[in-house]
């Protein structure tokens, strides 16, 4: 099978989603004519045409309010916002507008958009560009968030949001548009579970999106030691399976929660309660948790390397569990 | 509304009839005034027809913008070398072509006024005094940066030269702006703040929401938008469905000017007249300045948006090279005494960043520094007693 690229995997989700219903419409700033700043949506203006493929001003809180507002008529907006951090200037439109309104409508209308995004740090784009905001969005009830880490998962997630009903903000990750792996032609869909990205018996790694290819390579240093690592991608921040997770950890008895994302308030909080108050019994030792410190993304390279957690720190916190 | 505006053509677009009268200082100038939009809107929106000052620069004035211009176009240029080099990381955005807004604007600027900027903040920093060494330092990531490397390009500030920051978030500057402003008339001070964004910044809500309120607060700050042609890929002609920028300022009830962005002399005269009027408490004013981004939107875009020949036929207007022409032709400089100049200022320039590069790296611990203040020590609470 073909090896592509997370980017090149979006790009072949979104032709195939507005080739498939004529509801699907994209835009966003720079998406149509330049690619995106992204670079996801190249080729898309020259197959479906300006009608369906469009620029906007830069006027986030007008792009996600245009695709609320024709959701709500049935059309299957894709949204670009070029990064996370933009949610500041558009969070109305998704906070109290697209999470409430099909529940405060007592469940009369639908809302199939799709807010495609950027997240993370490490390309030194600095505090304003390079945040981890996945949680903030998990906390609100009536939207789904989507979070991959490779290309195939990515494909397959898109199209699986695509065809919900329902808000989903789909977070992709600017360190993982380059990596590869393999990714049928044909469509397909995943769904919103975890992914057991590698099986062991000795202890549970759950993480999400850029931290996945960390972890693996904390289980193959782990396994050169005799330690068996089990790591499971969650995929999907809300909804949040858990099954997955607390059989993996009925398995293992111990768990390291690893994430990108700032410590405090992060969704590790969120995984590790969940683990303590479903298998608690099964547990050798306290949940440990790998995360950002608590402070804004900085720019130097030395500060954000020591910012950004890596296998060496997940490898770190395993240890210190297994002790 | 005043309307100035490069090209006898853009004139037949303007509603209202317009007087026309040659300006004797920059060549090809056009002075429109249009009196039926004055009447369309609110007779507050224009208090009293400003009088355009035909003050001539002197030759050192000019010769001096020609240095800051320079300046700022030699550190640019540098910059891309050190993003070639790998010695910055992310984007860098260059001020290129617009560098007669920046310095035309800064000049008139006194102690205690305050700008704030945007992303393409080099240009405004340079203009406003900062020093070329820290900035340099900063693009490069390291401790003695002006923000210790923890900001890069994008996010240079210095308070102690009325620098209140770049900014990352397209618009994001704008209500800050109406802050520091509200701040200044609070303090009873006769200071301003100038607002630098760009034409794709004038569709945020911040833009709108920050116009209105300084408008009724008559807050003493000017809105200065450069409006280069561009947002990234986004040519105005799509973004917004209207000539000038400044016609919004109709909306909020505050005058709206245009002027030609890539002539220093009306710059400098421009702005300086709408300075006057603030420093006086007439509130706040929108003032739009044609311009054109001669570089790519950051150093590598590929730039697949517009043509080479388009900017090829704007790279005629660049002001540094009107300059040299106005200088030139009008007050008799040598073109050897320009070259000098442009060479000095590259030397500075280089020199700022060779000691920059030598310049050491924060440290990690630097990591948990700065998130913070201490508490403000200099209150002692006073019991209220209700009358
Ligand atoms: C809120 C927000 N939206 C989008 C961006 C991405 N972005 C950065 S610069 C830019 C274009 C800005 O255009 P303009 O205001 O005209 O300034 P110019 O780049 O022309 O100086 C965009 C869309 C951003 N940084 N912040
Ligand atoms: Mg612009």
């Amino acid at each position: 099978m073909r090896k592509i690229s997370m980017r090149e995997a979006i790009n072949e989700a979104l032709h195939i989603a507005l080739n498939s219903s004529p509801e699907v419409f994209t835009a966003g700033e720079d998406i149509a004519v330049y690619g995106g700043q992204l670079r996801c949506s190249y080729g898309l203006l020259e197959n479906f045409g300006a009608e369906r493929v469009f620029d906007t001003p830069i006027s986030e809180s007008a792009i996600v309010g245009l695709g609320v507002g024709s959701a709500m008529l049935n059309l299957r907006p894709i949204m670009e916002l070029s990064y996370i951090d933009f949610l500041g200037t558009c969070f109305d439109q998704i906070l109290n507008q697209a999470a409430k309104l099909r529940y405060m409508y007592g469940g009369m209308v639908n809302l199939p958009l799709v807010i495609r995004t950027q997240c993370g740090a490490g390309l030194g784009n600095g505090a304003q560009h390079s945040q981890s905001l996945e949680a903030i969005l998990g906390h609100i009830p009536g939207i789904r968030v989507l979070i991959p880490s490779n290309a195939y998962d990515a494909k397959g997630l898109l199209l699986r949001a695509v065809r919900d009903n329902n808000p989903v903000v789909f977070i992709e990750h600017k360190a993982l548009y380059k990596t590869k792996c393999h990714v049928p032609e044909e469509p397909y869909e995943c769904d919103y579970t975890c992914d057991i990205k590698r099986t062991g018996k000795d202890i549970t790694i759950v993480t999400y999106s850029a931290m996945v290819n960390q972890a693996l390579k904390a289980a193959e240093v782990l396994e050169k030691e005799g330690v068996e690592a089990e790591v499971i991608d969650i995929r999907s921040i809300a909804p949040f399976e858990e099954e997955t997770i607390i059989n993996s950890v009925r398995k293992t008895g111990h768990a390291v929660v690893a994430h990108e994302a700032c410590r405090k308030a992060g969704f590790g909080g969120e995984i590790a309660a969940t683990i303590q108050e479903k298998a608690f019994t099964a547990l050798k030792k306290p949940v440990l948790r790998v995360a950002a410190p608590d402070v804004p993304v900085p720019f130097a390279p030395i500060l954000e390397d020591a910012f950004l957690p890596n296998s060496e720190k997940i490898l770190a916190a395993v240890k210190t569990c297994l002790q | 509304m005043f309307v100035l505006c490069k090209h006898s053509k853009k004139l037949k677009d303007l509603p209202g009839n317009l007087k026309i009268k040659q300006n004797s200082l920059s060549i090809g100038i056009i002075v429109a005034s249009d009196y039926q939009h004055q009447k369309v809107f609110d007779k507050t929106i224009i208090r009293k027809r400003v009088e355009i000052k035909m003050t001539l620069l002197s030759k050192e004035q000019l010769i001096n913008f020609y240095r800051k211009m320079n300046r700022i176009r030699a550190f640019e240029n540098e910059a891309i070398e050190l993003a070639k080099m790998n010695l910055t990381r992310a984007a860098i955005h260059t001020y290129n072509g617009q560098e007669a807004i920046a310095v035309g604007v800064c000049a008139h600027l006194k102690e205690g006024d305050y700008i704030t900027s945007t992303h393409r903040g080099h240009g405004h920093c340079i203009a406003k005094g900062a020093d070329l060494e820290r900035m340099f330092a900063e693009l490069m990531g390291r401790k003695t940066g002006y923000c210790k490397g923890k900001g890069g390009s994008m996010h240079i500030a210095d308070l102690s030269i009325g620098m209140l920051g770049a900014n990352g978030i397209v618009g994001g500057g704008i209500p800050i702006a109406t802050g520091a402003a509200f701040a200044l008339k609070y303090k009873q001070t006769d200071n301003v703040v100038v607002c630098f964004f760009g034409d794709g910044a004038s569709n945020q809500g911040s833009f709108h929401e920050a116009l209105n309120l300084a408008s009724v607060k008559k807050l003493p700050v000017i809105f200065l938008c450069e409006n280069n042609n561009w947002a990234i890929s986004m040519n105005i002609g799509k973004s917004v469905n209207i000539e000038n920028i400044s016609e919004r300022a109709a909306a909020y009830g505050i005058k709206g000017l245009t002027v030609d962005g890539n002539d220093i002399a009306q710059v400098y005269r421009e702005f300086g007249n709408c300075l006057e009027e603030v420093r006086q408490g007439t509130g706040p004013v929108l003032l739009e300045m044609k311009t054109y981004r001669l570089s790519g939107h950051y150093f590598g875009d590929n730039e697949n948006y517009r043509s080479k020949e388009e900017v090829i036929s704007r790279r005629q207007e660049c002001p540094i090279t009107r300059l040299e022409n106005l200088l030139i032709q009008e007050y008799g400089v040598l073109p050897d005494e320009l070259k000098a100049i442009a060479s000095e200022e590259k030397a500075m320039v280089l020199e700022a960043s060779n000691k920059a590069k030598l310049a050491p790296e924060p440290q990690a611990e630097d990591l948990w520094n700065d998130l913070f203040a201490q508490d403000f020590e200099n209150i002692t609470w006073q019991p209220f007693v209700k009358s």
